[in-house]
Parts: C-alpha cells; structure tokens; sequence
C-alpha cells in the first residue's frame, strides 16, 4: 500500500510538471496579454505600454519567466494577480469558500436523492415511479443552466418574492440563516441538474448487480429482500459511485460557471474565466495547478477508497 | 431628476424636525456623526466588471475609476457641463487671477486647509509634489503620465501652497489634473517599492467616503467619512456590487436587490420595459465614447480618399441605429461628444446614398472585376473588419454594412478576435484592415485628441501615440499643436471645431454614433447625474441621498 502510495505520488509530481509546463507556455504564448485592457483607456499609448510590460518583467524570455514562476512556486510563493495585486493563494482562497459552500451542498443533496431515485428506480423498473424518474432526468440534463437559473428567479424572486434574486448574503447582514436563504436557489438549480447524473449511474449500477449471480444466491439461501438488497446489491452498486465520486472532487473545487454567473455567486469558476479574460497569468496558473492537484488527488482517493469498499482489490 | 440636498439644507431640516419633538421622534433618525454630518442608509451599485485595484496612478480599467471618485480627490474636477469645481485646491489657477503666469509656464495653486486623510493624518501641499513627481518616477508604473511629465520643477511654498514650472504650454493639463488623484505621501513612501504599496487594496483618501473592506467577485463596502472637506456625503455606506451579467444585473434592479445600475447599465432591448418599472428612474444618457469604423490607412485599399468617401456614403447608419441599437445612440460626423465645448455641430451630415457611393468609385478608377469586386492597379477592394468577438450588437452591425458595402461591389470579410488579441499588437500596431471601435477621444474632459490624430502619434511608425489609422495630415498635426499650445479658450475651440472639418473630409474613421449608456435608480435616490466627462457617473456620489 505505502509503495503504492509513493509511485503514485511520483507519477503525480511528474504530471503537475508537465501540466504546468504546457499551460505556462499556452497561456504566454496565447496571442494578446495582460495590458491590452489597458489599450481602450482614455489616453493611452503604445510608449507606455511598453515602459509598463517592462516594468512588469513581461519582456523577458519565456524560459526565464517560466523559471521564476517555478522556482517561486516551489519555495510556497504562488505570485501576485495582477488585477488586484492580492497573492494568488488568498485570493482562491476566498473564492473557494463561495464554491465549497454551494457546490458542497448541492453535491450532498444531488448524491442523497440521487442515489435513492437510482435505487428505487432500479428495483422498480419499469413501474411509473421509474419512467418519471427517467424522463425527470432526461428534462434535467437537457436544460440549461442559465435559462433554468433565470427561470427560478423569475418565478421565485420576481413574480412571488421568496427568495434574492442571486448573490450570497445581503450586504451587512450575512448571518447563518441569511446564507442560507441566498443559497436556496442556487442550490435548487445545480441540484436538479446533478440528481439527473447520479441518479442514470446509480440506476444502471444497481440493474447491473441485480443481474449477477450472487444476489441470486443470496436469494436462494433464503434472505428476506431487505437484506439482499442493503447488504448485496447497494454495497457493490456503490463501487462504480465511488470513481464517480471522485471524478466530481475537482468539479466541486473549479464551481458552476453558469450558476455563479446567473446567481452573482463569487465562486472559483467566475474567479477563473475572468482571470482568462484580463490574462491574469498569476492567478490563471494558480487555479490551473489547483485545479491539477485536486483532479489527482481525487483519482488517488477514489483507487484507495475502492480498496477499501471492495476487499478483493488489493493496491500494490 | 436630481435635487440636491445640501449639507445645510439637511441641517436646516432637522432643525425643523427637532423643534416638531414628537414628529421627529416617530421618524427614523439619520445618524449625526461627529462631523456634523447627516449620514443616512445605504447606496447599492451595482457594475458589471469588478473594480480590483486602487492605485489611482497605477495602470487600472474604467469601472476602477467609480471607487477612486469615492474615495480619493483631485486638486480640483469636473462636473457634467466640463467646468472645473475646487477640491483639494481652493480655486482653479488661470491666468486671470494670476494662478498661471502669463507666458503659461508658472502655476500656483492654493490648497484647502484642515483636509485629513482617512488614516487621520494631515493633508498638506507636500502629498501634491509627492504625487507630481511619483508619476514621473521612472521606476513607478505609472498608468500616463501625458501632461505630468512636462512638469519640471514642483515647489512646496507652504503646506497650502504649491508652485511648478512646464517645459511647455500644454493646455490640457488643467484637464488632465482633474483626473489625477492625490495620493498620501506617508502611505505609499512606507512601501518598499511604490509598485506595492497598500494603497493597491486597501485605499486611503480624502473623499466622502472610506474604505471598508473587499470581497473578491462579490462586492467592496464603503463607509461614508464624517469628516470630509465637502458637502456629503449623506449616506452611511456605499456598496458596489459586481454582477457579471446584465441581464441578471438587471433582474436584480427590478427586484430592489440593487438602487444604482452602473456601468454597463441596463441593455438597450429592456429600455421601454425598465422605464414601465413601477418607483425607478431610468435615463439613456449620451457618454463620450463615439462608435468608428477605423481604416488603417496603411492598406493600399485604404489609400484613396474616394474609396473612404464612398464607404461612408453606402452606409444605412440611420437603419444600423434604429434597428440594431433600439435608436438610441445618436448619429454623429464628430469625434467629439456633443456635450464638448468643441465640438462642431455645423459638419457636413452623412447620407445613405449607395448610387452616389458607386458614382464616386466609377469616376476614381475603381471598376468592378470578374468576381464583381471593384478593383484598381490590381488592388481590390476587398478587406477584413475586426472587432471585440462576442459583441453581439457589432456583430450585428458588421454584417449589415457587409450588406450596404456589397452593393457597391466591395468586399468585406468578418475577422473578430478575442479583446485581449483585439486590441494588443493587432490594434496598437496597426496590424488590422479595419475595425468597428468605441473610443473616447478626449484627454480627460479636455478635446486634445492629439493621441489618436497626431502624425507622430503612430505606433506602428515608432511614434507615441494611439494613431492607429496612421492619419498624417500636416493641416491636423498644425492645429492640434497650436491648440495645445494656447490656454485661449475662444483660439481653441476655433482650431478644434477647423480640425474636426478635416477629419470629417478625410474620414480615416467614419463617426456612426455617439453611445448612450441606460441607467436606473431607485425613486427616492438623488443627485445622480450624468456626466461625459469622467468615465463614471458615480463621480458625484457624496452628492447622493434618500428622500
């Protein structure tokens, strides 16, 4: 296990080189840079461009760029955004706590329902509690986020004035359950369109188990169904859940573009389109090698969380 | 729309109010701060980019400008009509009441007295001169430093007065001091490297209102100051909320989770629908920035004056602004805001008039080939238009003067690119054929648009500037020099208003419109007022109060 570990661990710092490498390089090399924003301000000419790319270190070589950017990297010096000059890390940060707050719970709420829906649905096929469930999932694949977002809001905070009409607090107030007003529609939102996924995996996951010899064994040797179905067929139903599970790590992490857009949330997915937009390259590589350590560690807990769930698999 | 309460009248009131005893005890009581000042509520603004940094002198966007008019003063700004109102200083310096010597070189400028930073410590002449000389500081990233850098010799007199000397007469200058920011010398010298000082995100000032805190992509809170020099400000908190998309920005305008849309306001398509909303004004306001399509005249296609002529006449800019802007904007032959003092309103108007369009190319030589595209020695006329990708409008707008331009038997193809490409090298150093660009021309409030005119202005020739189109006409390049060079109104405008008859004959670019931009505010809220001269129209925020 622990020599497992530690290949995996190697493998893993190789790849966040070779990552960081690539997205260096693509992003620098990217036609237009960090000052043409400032191109359209009154006044501005091409002299002071320069003298400011300059001042910035932009003219240097690319290798040399790349080697301060590492070298500083790998002492636990992630740079400075050069939009608001904060360091790159507070400033993911302070974005990961709007993500981890409203990813965090619809994921919970998605995976609860989910997996219900899923069960129910596959030990009652073809009843009509499983073509609605299907055709529910189907509706909430196929709706976009964005106009399914402006249609809640529309409904529930412009015709009847339940809920506000996006952000995450209320300026000033920011209590407990202010939070979690703010957080209902959003929440809804992001919901109904995961609880589709896990619900079509867990669904087929469990058909799957259903089908396979044990379970008609323990059937045989007489087990009241309950148990056939809590001991049997749910445990290893769950093991495909679990990469899954671990493949939604980063998404959790890098948040709903479309939702935090349409609901003024201030998560890491906004944080990292407008980083792009203005070029921010500090903070665009900080979220990327973020992002990169997160989608690895997720892989790796979900191959040990496996071994754990499934005694026959063995990590060497 | 906008009735000021001033500090006295406010003052006057709860005196009334005091002597009604019980009346005045049933209503809700503003908070008197120590200043004496009657700070009531709070204002929600709402802008759809985020304001990220505030370092006024530093290299910033234009939503930036809507924190640093809350926070910071200029010696003395601009008010809607483009005069000059006293800030930090305590009257304009011209050369009438002796302000500005007589050869226009010696400037002495008076300073208000008991002005504190929101740190507390005093305001003097030496922040000034600290200020002056940072922007010329050649390791200081300075945004500009236009105008500042002409400045040789800057003297504190005493702490409420300052004198500098000019290389040069440079007339915009006053212009340009109404959009520079004072900065306290005793913040940024403690940083090791003025690039890093704490001024760039946590701002201390001397305007009405004070820094609180930031949270990033959310929103930045401040608090009103009580001991601001000014009237104001009449509100205990200002928050200006980033909402990244309009529609939402507007949704959250129709709900009151907002009282102000800023920048980039409300979309033309909801204009009649938000001026319907019950307890909102709604204004669609004219700002500075002129819509062009920009020829590099660098381009053999470009070269011929008939070409540029003709170009113009075959354009339906009527039908391009009532049926893709919603009417709007207004159809202009400036590149000059109306509202400058200017601008030239007697220029020849535009008409769509594509028979005489081809009239023009037939008699200059340009005659259609084979593939029906008009060509002359072997140049066809046939070239790319390059905008900001995903504006929808002007992606809208492009394809109907492709349209008015295929008729007349010229080819233009679509090429938008991403804006951090768009208006890099692409831009700056002429790379493009043409391109459809907003752009406001003035230096601040002042007309100078030596940048975008000046032959030497060329970036693409090795010169500083943002002539882009590569104009070079030495009847231009005359008259911008002697109007920057006079600090004669009268002999300005007369050169102006002669200069924007040669840009209007020469067209390297051809004015569309003047834009508006749609905002609202809650019924209640006063003293917004739009204004052309600042970049934004929370420039007079202290101003604001609730009914």
């Amino acid at each position: 296990m622990m020599r497992y570990l530690g290949s995996r661990l190697l493998q893993s710092i190789l790849l966040l080189w070779i990552v960081s490498l690539i997205g260096f390089f693509v992003l620098y090399l990217a036609p237009g840079g960090p000052l043409a924003q400032f191109a359209l301000t009154p006044g501005m000419t091409q002299e002071q461009l320069a003298r400011i790319a300059h001042q910035m270190g932009l003219d240097r070589p690319l290798p040399v760029q790349y080697w301060e950017w590492l070298s500083r990297l790998l002492i636990g010096d992630w740079g400075q955004s050069y939009r608001d000059s904060q360091p790159v890390l507070a400033i993911i940060g302070s974005h990961l706590f709007a993500t981890l707050l409203l990813m965090g719970a619809s994921t919970l709420l998605a995976m609860i329902i989910g997996t219900w829906i899923g069960v129910l649905g596959a030990i009652r096929r073809y009843s009509i509690f499983d073509y609605l469930a299907t055709i529910g999932a189907m509706i909430g694949l196929s709706i976009p986020t964005f106009w399914f977002g402006l249609i809640a809001i529309y409904l529930f905070s412009v015709k009847l004035p339940w809920f506000p009409a996006g952000n995450m607090y209320t300026v000033g107030d920011a209590s407990f359950l202010d939070y979690a007003h703010h957080l209902v529609l959003p929440c809804l939102v992001l919901t109904l369109v995961t609880v589709a996924i896990w619900s079509r995996y867990m669904r087929s996951a469990m058909l799957d188990v259903q089908g396979q010899d044990f379970i008609r064994t323990a059937r045989a040797k007489g087990l009241p169904e309950h148990v056939v179905l809590r001991k049997h067929a749910m445990r290893n139903a769950i093991l495909p859940m679990i990469t899954v599970a671990g493949l939604q790590i980063p998404t959790i992490l890098s948040g709903a573009l479309v939702a935090e857009t349409v609901f003024t949330w201030p998560g890491m997915g906004r944080l990292f389109l407008d980083s792009l937009n203005y070029r921010d390259y500090p903070v665009v590589m900080g979220v990327l090698m973020f992002s990169a350590v997160f989608v690895l560690l997720g892989n790796l807990l979900a191959d040990v969380l496996y071994a754990v769930a499934d005694p026959r698999i063995r990590l060497t | 729309m906008s009735i000021q309460t001033t500090n006295g009248l406010a003052r006057r009131r709860l005196f009334q109010l005091g002597g009604a005893g019980l009346l005045a005890a049933t209503l809700p009581r503003p908070v008197l701060a120590a200043g004496g000042k009657a700070m009531k509520g709070q204002i929600i603004a709402g802008l759809s980019q985020e304001p990220t940094f505030f370092n006024p002198l530093m290299p910033h966007i234009e939503v930036d400008e809507a924190v640093y008019w809350a926070i910071y003063s200029p010696l003395w700004g601009v008010d809607e009509k483009g005069d000059f109102i006293p800030q930090l200083a305590t009257e304009i310096p011209t050369q009438e009441n002796g302000g500005i010597s007589a050869d226009g070189l010696t400037w002495t400028v008076k300073l208000r007295e008991g002005v504190k930073w929101h740190d507390g410590q005093p305001f003097s002449a030496d922040d000034v001169k600290y200020t002056i000389d940072l922007l010329n500081n050649p390791d200081f990233r300075a945004a500009k430093r236009q105008g500042h850098e002409l400045v040789t010799k800057v003297e504190v007199k005493s702490p409420t007065e300052i004198v500098w000397t000019m290389k040069e007469v440079y007339a915009p200058y006053a212009a340009i001091l109404a959009w520079t920011f004072i900065v306290p010398k005793h913040v940024v010298e403690k940083a090791a490297s003025a690039n890093d000082s704490t001024l760039n995100t946590a701002p201390v000032g001397t305007g009405a209102f004070k820094w609180q805190e930031r949270v990033a992509g959310d929103h930045i809170t401040l608090a009103g100051n009580p001991d601001f020099f000014g009237d104001g400000p009449h509100v205990e908190r200002l928050v200006i909320k980033y909402i990244p998309d309009l529609t939402v920005m507007y949704t959250q305008f129709q709900t009151g989770d907002i009282d102000h849309t800023g920048l980039q306001g409300i979309t033309a398509d909801h204009y009649e629908e938000a001026s319907k909303l019950p307890d909102r004004v709604v204004q669609a306001n004219l700002v500075a920035t002129i819509e062009n399509i920009g020829f590099n005249l660098g381009k053999p296609q470009f070269q011929d004056q008939a070409v540029r002529e003709a170009l113009y006449y075959a354009i339906d800019k009527q039908s391009l602004i009532d049926s893709i802007y919603y009417g709007l904007p207004k159809a202009t032959e400036s590149y000059l805001p109306q509202q400058s003092w200017a601008f030239n309103p007697d220029l020849p108007k535009q008409s769509y008039d594509p028979e005489k369009a081809k009239a023009i190319l037939d008699a200059a030589g340009w005659k259609p080939g084979a593939d029906g595209i008009r060509e002359k020695n072997g140049v066809k006329l046939s070239f790319l238009n390059s905008t900001t990708a995903g504006n929808h409008l002007r992606e809208q707008a492009q394809q109907l003067i492709q349209q008015n331009w295929g008729d007349i038997g010229v080819k233009m193809e679509i090429h938008n690119l991403p804006p951090a490409v768009m208006w890099g090298d692409y831009w700056m150093m002429s790379k493009f054929d043409s391109v459809i660009v907003g752009i406001g021309f003035m230096v601040g409030p002042d007309p100078d648009a030596t940048d975008y005119f000046g032959g030497k202005q060329t970036p693409a020739k090795g010169g500083n500037g943002q002539n882009t189109t590569q104009y070079d006409n030495p009847e231009v390049n005359r008259l911008l020099a002697e109007a920057a060079s006079t600090l004669d109104r009268a002999k300005r405008t007369q050169a102006y208003k002669t200069m924007q008859e040669h840009t209007r004959h020469d067209l390297p670019f051809l004015p569309l419109f003047q834009y508006t931009l749609i905002e609202g505010v809650k019924k209640g809220l006063n003293g917004f007022k739009a204004s052309i001269n600042v970049q934004s129209n929370l420039w007079n925020v202290r101003d604001w109060s609730w009914s």
